[in-house]
């Protein structure tokens, strides 16, 4: 009782106003959020496709991936889903208001593999809020890159996140960017049908200067996967983001284990390589 | 390591005599049922072969209790489960799951609940010999090396200690009057023959060895499926098993407040078909079989990418509890000779 007072506590989250937040689409907002105490929202490190946890008192706490880049400092953003009670308690939120959180935590896409080669980046429905960050990070760090490739695939027009932002990187011509959804309307100017269409559409490709990563719905990730293996990415060079329920985030509570990983600590970003060698998986 | 031999007669005078580190735990009856908790007295306590129903664990991973409080102002932790203690007569197989339960919770980062009661706690370990269903022998948890401040092997007349910390040391010196430096080539003999009537007393054994690759073998077997048709999905196996440190987190307002509250932790297990279940309805682990490979997977395959050993520790409570006889022989035993046995 002594010793206590003084030992960090991993699961105390810290206070964080929410700054700015618009509807994204029906159901979907994005916030932007801030640590109140200000050296620690600029001391806020993470890399693309880390998480944090995000908590309301008396609702409960759950992970949400990063949308911002760590490019830009000071201001996490986030892309959330109306999907159950604390993203409803969320959504009550109003500018100015308080939520608590802590992190990052996970690995976080390996940047080290990444650079000074070629990057395709596919996303498929809610899986662009976490890449999202790493679209930022490549363009904010132009020159580590070369080619970047963003294919984005949605259900409909109306399910299109981001539609501003994205049709914006459209008019630049250091990346390719390709959109599609599965069922389109008489507006929607881009192509129609499913995300893994578009890589048609791809100049050649040097498959040993190319990394690819993924993130998208359970369904897509085989069909994507084989994409990128008829380009002949290298396995361990396609890195994809896994989902799973979390309680602690710090590989303590057990629930995202695969196998005798933990989603948290030892992910969410995996090689699929690495997933070659689960049996159980997406 | 320092090892001394005690005269039986010393026994409880020493063990009160130890308050004096802590508030003493140890197994005891409550309702008829043998538990670690707090002991009252001396005499409450049971030293005896059966295993405690529910694992030490309960005592450095509570069953429920609260992490955190909360306000207006915030989240505050709350360490009030911490007390410095001395938990007698634990056996071999506990002290292994706590050295296992320590990879997942002392990692960094560090849980400062388990870090805290751990650090606050002395582990006087005792010797039991073997039960019904003791599978310690097979998992090599039988004996220890680490992990306690004193170790007591009961040789009938007298008791060989080894004394295993610098705590444990200091718990000797106080009473040094009951501690014989003296350990003779008769005595040795007799631990010998311990050891030896003890290993023969084991009525069941499994490949625990080979399970890894047989489990990765036959993670598509049929046999999986046999088993999910009789699984109760009652969680059982985890509450009772050692090294099960599966949580949930439950934020809880007080009554007469919408601002006020705390956060507790409550133990899970990975049984319950919501275990894997995310927002928007998929759930990950929606089918019993997988559940049970996932459970099976981390007792007898691997438990953490870094902790080297899986977790089972042979204690047997498993066998003893789960009501379809689902349990480390089963699973084993099925797998290896693709039986699944008759109940």
């Amino acid at each position: 009782m002594t010793l206590i007072e003084t030992v960090e506590n991993p699961f105390k989250p810290k206070a964080a106003r929410i700054v700015r937040h618009y509807d994204l689409i029906k159901d979907h907002r994005f916030f932007q959020i801030r640590h109140i105490d200000m050296a620690k929202a600029m001391s806020f490190s993470y890399n693309p496709g880390q998480f944090i946890m995000l908590s309301i008192p008396g609702v409960g706490e759950c992970p949400f991936s990063i949308s911002s880049t760590p490019s830009r400092p000071g201001i996490l953003e986030l892309g959330v889903r109306r999907v159950g009670k604390l993203t409803e308690s969320l959504f009550q939120k109003r500018d100015n208001e308080v939520v608590y959180i802590r992190g990052p935590y996970g690995n976080g896409f390996k940047l080290d593999k990444m650079v000074d080669k070629d990057l395709i980046i596919v996303a498929g429905g809610l899986g662009v809020i976490p890449l999202r960050s790493i679209l930022y990070y490549a363009l904010d760090n132009r020159d580590q890159f070369k080619r970047v490739f963003f294919l984005y695939g949605a259900r409909t027009p109306n399910e299109f996140l981001f539609k501003t932002e994205f049709f914006q990187l459209k008019n630049r011509k250091d990346i390719e960017c390709l959109y599609t959804v599965d069922k389109s309307d008489a507006e929607w100017p881009h192509a129609t049908g499913v995300v893994t269409k578009l890589f048609k559409n791809l100049p050649e490709i040097d498959p040993s200067e190319t990394t690819a990563v993924v993130v998208g719905p359970p369904v897509m990730y085989k069909f994507v996967i084989d994409e990128f293996l008829k380009l002949k990415i290298p396995k361990n060079l396609i890195q994809l983001s896994l989902e799973r329920r979390m309680k602690c985030g710090i590989g303590k509570c057990g629930h995202c284990a695969i196998e005798h990983l933990y989603t948290c600590m030892d992910g969410p970003v995996f090689t699929y390589w690495d997933t070659l060698h689960f049996r159980e998986l997406i | 390591m320092r090892i001394l031999k005690m005269q039986s007669k010393f026994l409880d005078v020493f063990l009160e005599s130890l308050n004096k580190f802590g508030n003493l735990y140890g197994p005891t009856y409550k309702n008829k049922v043998l538990s670690y908790d707090r002991l009252a007295n001396i005499s409450d306590l049971v030293l005896t072969d059966e295993h405690p129903m529910i694992p030490i664990k309960k005592l450095f991973h509570p069953m429920k209790f609260t992490m955190l409080h909360f306000n207006e102002m915030g989240f505050t932790p709350d360490y009030s489960t911490i007390e410095k203690r001395v938990i007698l007569g634990v056996h071999p197989c506990e002290i292994h799951s706590l050295l296992i339960l320590d990879s997942v919770f002392m990692r960094e980062p560090m849980d400062p609940y388990y870090a805290q009661l751990r650090q606050n706690s002395a582990i006087i370990g005792f010797s039991c010999l073997p039960t019904e269903n003791s599978l310690c022998f097979s998992t090599d948890t039988d004996i220890v090396e680490e992990g306690f401040d004193l170790f007591f092997v009961n040789l009938g007349e007298y008791f060989l200690v080894w004394v295993g910390s610098s705590l444990g040391h200091d718990m000797i010196y106080e009473r040094e009057e009951f501690f014989d430096k003296n350990v003779t080539h008769d005595d040795i003999q007799e631990y010998v023959e311990w050891r030896q009537k003890k290993n023969k007393m084991f009525k069941k054994s499994f490949e625990f060895d080979s399970m890894p690759d047989i489990m990765e073998l036959s993670y598509e077997s049929e046999i999986w499926e046999e088993f999910a048709k009789i699984c109760l999905s009652c969680g059982q196996c985890s509450m009772v098993c050692p090294t099960c440190n599966c949580y949930s987190v439950t934020d809880v307002f007080d009554v007469t407040n919408e601002q006020i509250g705390r956060r507790d932790r409550n133990w899970d297990s990975c049984m319950y078909v919501d275990y894997s279940l995310v927002a928007g309805g998929h759930n990950f682990r929606a089918s019993r079989g997988n559940r049970l490979k996932l459970w099976y997977g981390h007792k007898l395959k691997t438990f953490g990418k870094d902790y080297g050993r899986p977790g089972c520790v042979g204690c047997g409570r498993c066998v003893d509890s789960c009501p379809v006889d689902i349990n480390v022989l089963t699973i084993s035993e099925a797998l290896t000779t693709k039986e699944v046995p008759e109940k």
